[in-house]
This record gives C-alpha cells, sequence and structure tokens, in this order.
C-alpha cells in the first residue's frame, strides 16, 4: 500500500470518502489493478418512514446509479431500515471545508434570538 | 434411463418428496452463494449474494421441515440437510455446479431464478396451505433475485469486450442444465394435477421469452445446448454436489447436535 493521493489544494473539498469533509492527503487509494478500481463513490440517504425526511447513512461502491440503488438496498435496508432510497454520486457534493470552521459557524453561537424557545410546543406534536 | 439405487428416500409420501426437490434446490443454491462472501469483486456484492443466499436457506428451512412433517418419521430440517448422502437429495443439478467466475454465477442465477420465480407464481395458488404460503412470500424475495441477476447480465453482456466474453461463456455453462428444469415426471404431474404442485413443463415458454429478451438486450446470443443434465430428481447428482455436502455437513457429523 504505497501509493496516496494529495490533493490538498489542488481540488475542492467533496464527501467522498462518507463522512463530509475528509482528509485529502496520505489516503491510501485501491492497489493499482486491483478489484472495483473504476467504480466510483455513492452517497446514501434513507428515508426511514413516510413523513420523515431522508438521512444520510453511509456510501457505497457501484458501478453506476442503478446498481448503486440496488447495492444500497442490500447494504443500508436489511433490517428494514427505510421505504425510500437516494443515492447522490459523492463527487457530487460540495462539502464545507474544516478549515472555515469559525466563518461559518461560530457567528451563530450567540444569537439565542433565532432560535424558537419562546413558543410553547403543543403536546403531541414530534418531530419539530 | 438410469436405475437409482434403493434409498429411504425413495419411499417418502409424494408430497414430502415433491417439497424435498424444491427445499434441496433452494439449499444447495443458498451454500453456493454463500461461498461468495468474501470472494466477490466489492464487499457490496458480497452483501447482496449473502443476502439472496440467506433468502434461499430460509424457504430451504421451511420447505424441509415440511417434508419432514409429511413424512412422519421426526426427521427435523437438520436431520434432512445434513444427515442425507448425496444420492438422496433431489435438487436439480443446475444448483451444485461449480461457481465458476461471476459471470457463471449470474448466468446461473438467471437462470434459476427467473425459473424459480414462474414456480412460486404458480404455487402462490397450491391447494397445500403451506406450500402456498411458502411460494407467496418467496416469490417478492425471488423478483429481486431475478432483478439483480437481470441488471448484471446486461452490464456484463454490453459492457467491455472481456466482459461480453464471460457473460456469453457464463450462459454456455449453464445451458445445458436448463432443461432439467423443466422436465416434470408422474409424480410432479399427479400433484399438479390434485392442485397441489406445479407442473413445471408448462412454465417453459415464459421463461424462453424472458431469457431471450434479456440476453437480447445485453446482446449475447441465446446458446444452442449439446447435452443436457438430467437425473438430480432421482438423486443422480454431478461430482460436484459430493464436496459441497462434505463442507456443509462435515460440522453437524462431527459433532452430532452441537449448538450455540
Amino acid at each position: 500500500m504505497s501509493e496516496t493521493r494529495d490533493v490538498a489544494g489542488t481540488a475542492d473539498l467533496t464527501a467522498a470518502g462518507g463522512h463530509g469533509a475528509v482528509p485529502t492527503t496520505g489516503v491510501p487509494l485501491h492497489e493499482p489493478g486491483g478489484p472495483g478500481r473504476d467504480w466510483p463513490l455513492w452517497e446514501v440517504f434513507i428515508r426511514s418512514r413516510r413523513g420523515l425526511s431522508h438521512s444520510h447513512v453511509g456510501s457505497l461502491h457501484a458501478p453506476d446509479a442503478g446498481m448503486a440503488l440496488r447495492n444500497a438496498r442490500d447494504v443500508y435496508t436489511r433490517r428494514q431500515e427505510g421505504v425510500s432510497i437516494w443515492v447522490i454520486p459523492a463527487a457530487a457534493i460540495t462539502a464545507s471545508s474544516p478549515a472555515e470552521k469559525d466563518a461559518f459557524f461560530d457567528p451563530a453561537a450567540d444569537k439565542i434570538y433565532r432560535h424558537p424557545t419562546f413558543y410553547d410546543v403543543p403536546a403531541g406534536v414530534k418531530h419539530l | 434411463m438410469i436405475a437409482a439405487l434403493p434409498d429411504p428416500t425413495d419411499d417418502l409420501p409424494p408430497l414430502a418428496t415433491y417439497a424435498l426437490r424444491l427445499g434441496d434446490d433452494a439449499l444447495v443454491l443458498a451454500h453456493r452463494l454463500g461461498e461468495w462472501i468474501a470472494n466477490a469483486p466489492q464487499i457490496e456484492e458480497d452483501i447482496a449474494l449473502g443476502n439472496i443466499g440467506l433468502d434461499l436457506l430460509g424457504q430451504a428451512r421451511s420447505l424441509l421441515s415440511y417434508a419432514g412433517e409429511v413424512e412422519g418419521a421426526g426427521r427435523t430440517e437438520d436431520d434432512l440437510a445434513y444427515l442425507r448422502d448425496e444420492r438422496q437429495f433431489r435438487n436439480v443439478q443446475l444448483v451444485e455446479i461449480a461457481n465458476g467466475d461471476f459471470a457463471v454465477t449470474i448466468a446461473r442465477q438467471l437462470a434459476f431464478s427467473t425459473y424459480q420465480h414462474g414456480l412460486y407464481e404458480a404455487l402462490s395458488d397450491s391447494t397445500d396451505e403451506l406450500l402456498a404460503g411458502v411460494a407467496a412470500k418467496a416469490v417478492k424475495e425471488v423478483d429481486y433475485h431475478r432483478d439483480h441477476a437481470t441488471q448484471w447480465a446486461l452490464r456484463l453482456g454490453d459492457g467491455t469486450e472481456e466482459s461480453h466474453r464471460r457473460m456469453q461463456a457464463g450462459v454456455e455453462t449453464v445451458w445445458p442444465y436448463v432443461a432439467e428444469l423443466f422436465q416434470s415426471d408422474p409424480l410432479e404431474q399427479e400433484l399438479a394435477r390434485m392442485g397441489v404442485g406445479v407442473d413445471t413443463a408448462t412454465l417453459k415458454p415464459a421463461w424462453d421469452s424472458r431469457l431471450e429478451a434479456v440476453l437480447a438486450e445485453a446482446t449475447l446470443s441465446v446458446p444452442v445446448a449439446a447435452w443436457t443434465a438430467h437425473g438430480g430428481r432421482q438423486g443422480i447428482h454431478t461430482e460436484a454436489l459430493g464436496y459441497l455436502l462434505a463442507e456443509m455437513q462435515h460440522l453437524h457429523r462431527s459433532h452430532p447436535g452441537a449448538s450455540w
């Protein structure tokens, strides 16, 4: 396992790797000529039941969208986890960078008036 | 006509033999698919083939248990799976042949799941409550098995030069074993007349047209079998089944009654 990639500064961050912004240096690649070298990565989103939104559950390799959907069915819904699946090419996702964390997220920390904490939530309302 | 050796399985009630045939098909193919786990081209495919194998194993358990119940001699699903010898297995030879490369496995799966889907669809209307129940549940599973095999056959057939070559070779490897699937015998025909079983000969035209359509779309040609396999339903098997059973049964036979 000698070959790694180093894309820092040369490419936008993507969701490749399945965990949002990922390390971009020292990432081991497949062995050259090894199995699956041509299969792109797909991010999988599952709707667990009607009324809820699709949530990210993980990623997988597949040769195309049709097989990605079937692989997602086999890998992520074996225990009745879902009623609907989305698959999206990982390369199509633009992710925020850890380096931008302060500028992106810290300014929201002291704006409590943006939270709906001043309303009474009616009893029995779920998923709010 | 090959004379089969006498064995206790010959004396089973027809319904028990019928359940055993369907159960053995599912059991043996489940084992073959299990052999792919950790060997498939991708971990995703390990899981896909493993899932299909587990569906088949579930079908086998219901059918073998039922065969034992109908026999009425106290044999359990484990007794039937682990303590019968090669000649007592009633599966078609198609399910026991070696996995070969991925394309051979896909070709076998395409042929078998298309057959099994037609069979279970018809068997859902059986007057036998258990067979109808097993078939109605399993037909949804097999619908997916058939789709999985079809998707791969299309991609490999209409893929690269190498994948096309292998997929064509895969179809040619399994083709001689297809005729046996639709070879009904007096036992099957009698059960079909009673509304219990299905005369598999009636399933052949639908199987042919579906396979021809898939192969055409996959840019593959329909092979002409130079010979055809026979005898699985009577206990005549290929050399491959003996090795498969040795692996499948050795733990149970070495440690009778072991559980965890």
